[in-house]
């Protein structure tokens, strides 16, 4: 098992950050953060709303350029200066409001901002795309992951919040080659639903992907997770395990209620609450 | 999402919304409730006047609506992105002033020509590359555009108008007969090229996918890796390219340019395209509806004249139509949420 500090691990992170920094004006999303996904893991990141878990995977996928810090990618220092770098890299990413175009269809949808070309001339010259090819490829990408969708033309926005979903998921399922993140991907979903995604995240994790999952389930979290990062104030609190924590502790220390101590051990807080005020600024509402 | 939806919601192959087949094709296809307007109208036309129905009247209204549905295609692109462009007839009335003075000047028609669709696109780089730069709202970036340009427009003339008598700047008005009865023009043809490049760039190729995609959502748009700013810019010259035809188109129409001209070009450029069926929120819609739209807006006009009513009185049922079209788009998109 890992330790409390992922930098004791024995392997490589496949992607890890030390320090990161972002300011909103006087709102500090993320301070000083570090994270570390380990190869082959689920890991997943926990804390209230408005800790920061947002912006730490928008940095982590070049959503957002953090002012501080270092991200490495299999070890080596990286700058995401937008999505594609972080895409370029084999990083996949389901965003908290999915960042798909409601208009356009399921298939389109799928190869957003990576679509491909007939081959030859008309790809080369007339720029044609190659509909038929990606709705096929969407219908198999989808159909493998078992997300049932009745036509690949359909709009995104007729689909259902389950449905939607799942077209997010599959997008960042079929390109990733290195990580995916999921940002609550479960957060609209009915049970049944829900269940569907956790499969589907196992699935991915079969693959050898490791995935970053943003949750606030935490029967979910206990269930998937190989480790769980907890994130409070804009910063890791704790790297713990779920089979040597409880759920109690891991909700301890969201709320700021435990800590993890010099020792490593957790440690109560009494005056939790002065400490979440002090903070500068601090994250309120989402 | 409602409670019922989400209690409906049970597994993710789902319940997707049931519609009727039609509907779907009507929310798909957003050009064909503006087509059975147009169809609508030139049947009454057609009934209440004995002139309507007329080939050369028919040919005449489809002349009549070439410059504003040439104005109306790059006003749809921009349109497209979510944006409007207040300036696009005062593009266009500067290209044709350019060109008609360098006529008058001696200089070469094709590079006249040239010279004249290259201030169009000098005019859409500068307001794409401003909106984009700055993150400005189109409508106030085109307002300023509009002012200066109208100014502009009216000092280079210094109070003329100039008369074309350049054989390539009116080509586009030649007239040909179809069948030795159906009158055409080269305009005609010019037009209909620029939509089907048009449509085909907008519905088969990325750049037309991105160009929805930034209009529908610009944070999903860059989130999904794709560059928003260089879509966007590429929109505004683009449209500034098809203003300089429309200047061309303009100068065939009526071979005289004149710094007062087409002042109501803009407003019915957004409302042919508003008629086409593309929403004013952007991402949807399509330059086949704006050409449903422009012939819409011609017909009426010209249906309207031949029952013998006022041109005022024709500016009010196209503001009445503008506003319902506008309405309609705001409910369809209400009943989709
Ligand atoms: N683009 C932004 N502009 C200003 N403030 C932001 C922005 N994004 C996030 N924040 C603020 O940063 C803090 C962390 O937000 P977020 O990362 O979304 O947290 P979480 O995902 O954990 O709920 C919140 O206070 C939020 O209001
Ligand atoms: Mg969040």
């Amino acid at each position: 098992m890992t330790g409390v500090d992922g930098r004791d691990a024995p392997l490589e992170p496949v992607l890890s950050a030390r320090a990161l920094v972002k300011r909103f004006g006087r709102v500090t999303a993320i301070d000083g953060s570090d994270f570390d996904l380990m190869p082959g893991e689920v890991l997943a990141v926990v804390g209230d709303n408005g800790a920061g878990k947002s912006s730490l995977i928008k940095a982590l996928s070049g959503a957002l350029v953090p002012d501080e810090g270092e991200i490495r990618v299999d070890g080596r220092p990286v700058r995401f200066h937008g999505p594609l770098d972080a895409r370029r890299h084999g990083i996949e990413t389901v965003y908290q409001d999915l960042a798909l175009a409601p208009a356009q269809d399921v298939a389109s949808n799928l190869f957003l901002g990576r679509e491909r070309r007939r081959p030859g001339v008309l790809g080369r010259v007339f720029r044609l795309l190659d509909t038929r090819g990606m709705r096929a490829e969407a219908e198999r990408v989808l159909g493998e992951l078992g997300i049932g969708v009745r036509s690949m033309s359909q709009p995104v926005e007729t689909l259902s919040g389950g449905q939607r979903q799942g077209v997010a998921v599959a997008r960042a399922a079929a390109f990733g080659t290195r990580v995916v993140i999921m940002d609550e991907p479960t957060a609209a979903l009915g049970v049944a639903e829900s269940a569907k995604v956790l499969d589907l995240i196992g699935r991915i994790r079969d693959r050898g992907l490791p995935v970053v999952l943003i949750s606030h389930n935490m029967p979910h979290v206990f269930e998937i997770a190989d480790r769980i990062h907890v994130h409070r104030l804009g910063r890791r609190v704790a790297l713990v395990s779920p089979a040597e924590r409880t759920m109690n502790e891991v909700v301890g220390l969201i709320t700021g209620a435990l800590r993890v101590g010099a020792d490593g051990e957790l440690e109560e807080v009494r005056d939790a609450v002065r400490t979440g005020l002090t903070r500068t600024g601090g994250g309120t509402a989402e | 999402m409602g409670p019922a939806e989400l209690l409906g919601v049970t597994t993710m192959s789902l319940t997707a919304p049931r519609r009727a087949a039609l509907s779907e094709f009507v929310l798909r296809t957003p050009a064909v409730g503006p087509a059975v307007a147009l169809v609508f109208a030139v049947v009454l036309f057609s009934l209440t006047t004995d002139t309507f129905l007329d080939v050369d009247n028919l040919s005449l209204v489809v002349q009549q609506s070439l410059v504003v549905g040439t104005l109306a295609l790059g006003q749809t692109l921009v349109i497209l992105t979510g944006g409007i462009d207040l300036a696009n007839a005062a593009a266009c009335v500067l290209a044709t002033l350019l060109m008609a003075k360098l006529a008058v000047g001696g200089t070469a028609s094709p590079v006249t020509l040239l010279a004249g669709v290259a201030v169009a696109v000098a005019v859409g780089l500068t307001t794409g590359g401003v909106v984009t730069a700055f993150r400005l709202p189109p409508f106030i970036v085109t307002l300023g555009v509009l002012t200066i340009l109208t100014a502009a427009s009216r000092i280079y003339a210094g109070g003329q108008s100039y008369p074309v008598t350049d054989g390539l700047l009116g080509w586009l008005g030649t007239r040909q007969y179809l069948f030795g009865q159906i009158e055409v023009t080269f305009g005609m043809g010019v037009a209909l090229a620029l939509y089907l490049v048009l449509w085909y760039s907008l519905t088969r190729t990325a750049w037309g996918r991105h160009v929805y995609a930034v209009g529908n959502d610009p944070e999903a748009a860059r989130l999904s890796g794709i560059h928003v700013r260089r879509t966007l810019l590429s929109v505004y010259v683009v449209a500034g390219l098809v203003y300089g035809v429309a200047a061309w188109q303009a100068l065939g129409r009526v071979p005289n340019a004149d710094p007062n001209a087409f002042q109501t070009g803009n407003l019915d450029s957004i409302t042919a395209v508003v008629l086409g069926g593309t929403s004013l929120f952007g991402g949807r819609g399509s330059v086949l509806g704006t050409l449903v739209g422009a012939l819409i807006v011609a017909v009426l006009r010209s249906g309207l004249t031949q029952a013998g009513i006022d041109n005022l009185y024709q500016d009010v049922a196209t503001g009445v139509l503008v506003i319902v079209a506008v309405a309609v788009d705001r409910l369809s998109r209400r009943r989709q949420r």
